[in-house]
């Protein structure tokens, strides 16, 4: 495999996670053994259900994991306390949600390096200006969320999520709430800031067309890892979709 | 629609928790104060009604024991003599009349000091029956006085020092000490007695001697024969009894009901005084229970527009709002109810353990248990009509609105507008009142006064921006993130934050205007000791009785005295007005004295000339070497020359002239104070001596400079503490708001908190950022409630000052301070469930997308 030549951003060696306790016992993830590499953009997918959350959450330190590791980096998430895990996503990991997840009451440039405030870091002004001219907000920096579109919101959070340089971003359904022209803007983006700024991003969709910007796809169904495809398309990705419904039905 | 409301309530119960306790806090105030006002005047009812059974008629002389005061210098006041009592005897419908005689009566504990408080020590005479007891006073042990050296003592008072029939006990009236023999103890259904005061008994002569002159009695009761109404012997009373103004003769039943109008007048004005508390408490309390309602509807804006969409009307969604008040307001005013009986209980336990009060039990009337109730449900339901009616405003659409969508935030800009009428007006009604002065300027200083402070309520929202602003920086570089966004949230809804600080702001408005109100009196009291005064002590009464002459030659005989001057305080009329004159021993009033002179000189009282404060001569437009014409209290005229003016002091009075000019036109002399200068200033060794020469009095006090400012200042800082006490009930509804809408804070912050979380701040970083931003609305409040109470203070100290002398306003400023910081300490305490709750907040939970 060529992925192990490289060095992983992020790593899942049998990873479980299980919900509830007898009757209510859920499997979200089973044995998902996964690494994700440096310097590529990476689309999980699958249908509702599959895990693929559940998958993101645990990789960046969100939730826990029933067992297996995850690491970030050369850090094992198992063993860290909720101190330790909160300061490895300041300084490690990029976030960008589904919903903006913006402070309403911080301008659009304070939102930016929010992370960095929090962590008491003078940001790297050079790079906080190629950052914001890349995603184009230049003249929306005084704005509050409130007096930006959804597109522009979401630009803001893909910002912010880039301006500390993270290890990892994590992108969860980035492009659920936005018309399909901002999430084509936001969508480029992400690829730009992997191709141009050799960052590494994670994208949990459900979308056939987003999931055709990525390098990668991984497919889960069930909890488990069932497929991945390399240059994706959208039609590529869609085809191997329907199999899954197409399985789903019949078993 | 009656549904959805009680389903509200329970759906909401833990956001509405903090609304029900203030109101529940609010009514109990109001229901304890009912309860106890309600048992201690029952109490005091029970306890007079007893003391009138056996008393038919009494003839009573109002100025009796009064003969000797300057101010009833009354020549037609008749006395009530033996001969008064026989001929009421006499009558053919009475069947027995007794004499008394009262008066105040100096006792002594076993360790020298006065027992009981000021006033309630009374001493009267013992009567003996044919058959050789008293009937009012039935003795326990011994017999009744029978000479000058004699007394008996209640029961009570005997058993809780120790008395026993045959004990020497020490006892004043007005003059020297005298030792006295126990002879009896006694027992009385006298209500001064039963309320926990105490009662000496001397026999009818001494008692006279004491109190009035031989053979003169201060009231006169008489028993009817049987067959005889109570109304028809006073019909026989009232000819044989001197006409005179100070002669009343009332029935056994008119006495009775006029001392339950007594009682019901001095529990009444209790009442009202702590219902004014109360209400202070319960005003908070709405902007805590409006706050509560508009927090719930911005959170079921959606809910509120789908029930619209489907076809409630706007009437309906008000009226399905103040349906939820009610039942909240209902609930809480039965717990409040409730504890208020046990707040009566307990303060009825508290101050009737040290046997002040007499017994009775804990009376619940019909007309507190609706008061409470109905006081409770109206304050929760009109604290909730603002915004029940908000919510009718909600429009149907907003149901299918994104959740995200940020709130519009209607402009402040008619409610600033409306605001600053208010509080301009009242400004300029205060300022204008401050600058009438005295009694004219109470009325717009009031009215204003009241509009300042609903237009800083108006405002609050406008204030808040600047003022929270001013801490940002300071946050920012203290504590980095969390203080930035606390300043923040602080700022980001005004009105909330406006409600929540008013709160607050009420109830510390009150309390700095009494601590500076409090400050300016004390220290204008301290100048005016301290400055006009150069005399090392004052020797006066308890209860300002006057000093008698007799006393006089020991203390300017006490070793150690240079100078002494008695301050002989008599009434002249002068340009036909009555005016207060103080005789002064011209010789050593240099020593005593030193009035600050504005015109001509204070050594002019040694040419037997008058000195005058200023506003008196200013009214009597004297001028220094004027002359004017008294009429002295023995009816004598005379001209007087004015030799200086001093600067208004009311330790000094208006007028001041020689002892040696003045004593020669009086009836009798009334030496309010006697000044003392020592040798060697003011020693304990000093004191000791000049307690000595007035034989040691339990009712001669010998106070220096110090101890007249410390007795003052400590009788002010007990009545503010007993104010703050009561208002503390309203700033602990404050800090419920403040809880309160920190807890509803967090919760609509929820997906914001789980977003910071996931980016990275710690959890100690958002307890930080909520406890932060309860601190800056809290201090917020309390420096609007410094600023105008302090401002309140300033306009009341113009409005005094034409009544004391020197007042001028003085702010403590430490104390100012520390109710601010004390106040961003309740804030911080405020904050501690807020901010726990925040910070263990599941990322994933809150931040997921419904």
């Amino acid at each position: 495999m060529t992925t192990t030549l490289l060095t992983a951003a992020a790593r899942a060696v049998g990873l479980s996670k299980v919900y509830g306790e007898g009757d209510t016992r859920v499997t979200a993830l089973d044995q998902v053994s996964v690494e994700f590499v440096q310097g590529q953009f990476t689309a999980i997918m699958g249908p509702s259900g599959s895990g693929k959350s559940t998958l993101m959450h645990c990789m960046a330190g969100l939730d826990s994991v029933t067992s297996g590791s995850a690491t970030i980096g050369d850090t094992e998430l198992g063993g860290l306390k909720d101190k330790q895990l909160t300061k490895l996503r300041r300084d490690q990991i990029g976030f960008v949600f589904q919903a903006f997840n913006l402070l309403p009451t911080l301008t659009a440039l304070e939102n930016i390096t929010l992370p960095m405030d929090i962590a008491g870091r003078k940001p790297d002004q050079a790079w906080l200006d190629q950052v914001v001219a890349t995603v184009g907000l230049s003249d929306r920096l005084g704005h509050r969320p409130s007096q930006l579109s959804g597109g522009q919101q979401q630009r803001v959070a893909c910002a912010r999520a880039l301006a500390s340089r993270p290890a990892i971003i994590f992108a969860d359904e980035p492009t659920g709430n936005l018309d399909s022209r901002s999430g084509a803007e936001i969508l480029g983006f992400l690829r730009n800031s992997v191709r141009e700024l050799g960052q590494t991003v994670v994208m949990v969709t459900h979308d056939p067309v987003a999931a055709s910007y990525a390098d990668r796809v991984v497919f889960l169904a069930d909890g488990r890892i069932v497929d991945e495809m390399y240059g994706p398309t959208a039609d590529s990705v869609l085809d191997r979709m329907r199999r899954f419904d197409a399985k789903g039905r019949t078993s | 629609m009656y549904r959805t409301a009680l389903r509200n309530v329970l759906a909401h119960k833990g956001r509405l928790l903090m609304t029900m306790l203030a109101v529940l806090l609010g009514t109990a105030f109001v229901a304890g104060t009912m309860v106890f006002s309600d048992s201690v005047g029952q109490a005091f009812k029970n306890s007079q009604s007893a003391s009138f059974d056996n008393i038919s008629v009494q003839v009573h002389n109002s100025a009796a024991g009064s003969e000797t005061k300057a101010s009833d210098n009354n020549s037609s006041a008749l006395p009530l003599t033996d001969a008064t009592v026989k001929r009421i005897a006499a009558l053919p419908g009475t069947q027995s009349a007794r004499g008394t005689v009262t008066g105040f009566a100096g006792l002594s504990d076993p360790q020298g000091n006065l027992i009981g408080g000021r006033g309630n020590t009374q001493g009267s005479n013992w009567v003996a029956g044919p058959d050789g007891r008293d009937s009012s006073y039935p003795m326990v042990q011994g017999a009744g006085p029978t000479d000058s050296h004699q007394i008996a003592v209640d029961q009570r008072t005997a058993q809780k020092n120790g008395f026993k029939v045959g004990d020497t006990v020490r006892l004043a009236v007005d003059g020297p000490v005298e030792q006295m023999t126990v002879t009896g103890i006694f027992t009385t259904v006298d209500p001064q007695v039963k309320a926990g005061g105490s009662l000496v008994l001397f026999d009818t002569a001494t008692a006279q001697h004491f109190y009035l002159k031989p053979g003169q009695f201060t009231t006169i009761q008489a028993v009817a024969r049987p067959g005889t109404s109570q109304q028809q012997l006073l019909d026989q009373v009232l000819p044989v009894i001197p006409h005179s103004g100070n002669i009343t003769a009332k029935t056994g039943v008119q006495l009775s009901a006029d001392s339950l109008a007594q009682v019901e007048a001095a529990t009444s004005g209790m009442r009202t005084a702590l219902l004014a508390f109360a209400g202070i408490a319960l005003f908070v309390g709405i902007f805590l229970i409006s706050n509560t309602f508009t927090m719930l509807i911005a959170q079921r804006t959606r809910e509120l527009a789908l029930m619209r969409a489907i076809g409630a009307s706007r009437r309906q969604i008000t009226n399905s709002v103040l349906l939820e008040a009610l039942f909240v307001g209902v609930f809480a005013s039965l717990g409040g109810l409730l504890a208020g009986i046990g707040i009566g209980a307990g303060l009825k336990a508290l101050f009737g353990s040290g046997g002040d009060l007499p017994s009775g039990g804990l009376v619940l009337s019909a007309t507190t248990v609706v008061a409470t109730l109905v006081t409770g449900v109206v304050v929760t339901v009109v604290a909730a009509l603002l915004p029940s009616i908000r919510a009718s405003r909600v429009a149907p659409v907003a149901a299918m609105r994104s959740n995200d969508q940020p709130a519009t935030q209607k402009s402040l800009v008619v409610r600033n507008s409306i605001g600053a009428a208010f509080f301009g007006t009242g400004l300029a009604a205060v300022l204008y009142g401050a600058h009438l002065g005295g009694s004219d300027g109470r009325l717009p200083v009031g009215a204003g006064a009241g509009l300042i402070l609903i237009g800083a309520f108006v405002l609050t929202p406008l204030l808040s921006r600047p003022l929270i602003a001013l801490v940002g920086p300071l946050f920012a570089r203290l504590y980095g993130v969390s203080g930035k966004l606390a300043k923040q949230n602080a700022l980001r809804n005004p009105r909330r934050t406006a409600a929540t600080a008013s709160a607050l702001t009420i109830g510390l408005t009150l309390i700095s205007a009494l601590t500076v109100i409090g400050a300016s009196v004390t220290d204008a009291v301290t100048k005016e000791v301290t400055s006009g005064m150069t005399a090392d002590y004052a020797i006066s009464m308890t209860l300002g009785d006057p000093i008698s002459p007799t006393l006089l030659p020991g203390i300017k005989g006490t070793a150690g005295v240079t100078a002494a001057s008695v301050l002989d305080a008599q009434y002249v009329k002068a340009d036909g007005r009555e005016l207060s004159v103080s005789g002064f021993d011209a010789a050593s009033f240099s020593q005593l004295a030193a009035p600050a002179m504005v015109g001509g000189s204070a050594d002019a009282i040694r040419q037997g000339a008058l000195l005058v404060s200023e506003d008196t001569a200013a009214s009597h437009h004297w001028t220094v070497g004027g002359s004017t014409r008294f009429t002295y209290p023995d009816g004598s005229t005379g001209t007087v020359r004015i030799g200086g003016i001093y600067k208004k002091n009311d330790l000094f009075g208006p007028v001041m002239m020689g002892e040696s000019v003045l004593a020669p036109h009086t009836t009798a002399p009334y030496y309010q104070t006697v000044l003392v200068k020592g040798a060697g200033g003011a020693t304990p060794a000093l004191e000791q001596a000049l307690k000595d020469s007035t034989g040691r009095n339990p009712l001669v006090d010998v106070q220096s400079q110090k101890q007249m400012v410390k007795d003052f200042s400590s009788q002010i800082s007990l009545l503010l503490n007993v104010m703050y006490g009561l208002l503390g009930m309203a700033v602990l509804i404050a800090v419920l708001g403040v809880v309160n809408t920190l807890a509803m804070s967090v919760f609509e912050r929820k997906r914001e908190i789980g977003m910071l979380r996931a980016i990275g701040l710690e959890r100690r970083g958002v307890k930080r950022m909520v406890r932060l931003e309860s601190v800056v609305i809290a201090a917020f409040g309390a420096v609007l409630g410094v600023a105008i109470g302090g401002f309140l203070a300033w306009a009341a100290v113009q409005l005094l000052k034409s009544s004391l002398a020197g007042l001028t306003t003085s702010f403590p400023v430490g104390q100012l301070a520390a109710y601010v910081l004390a106040a961003a300490l309740v804030g911080l305490g405020a904050a501690l469930w807020p901010a726990r709750r925040a910070a263990r907040l599941d990322i994933l939970d809150s931040i997921k997308t419904d």
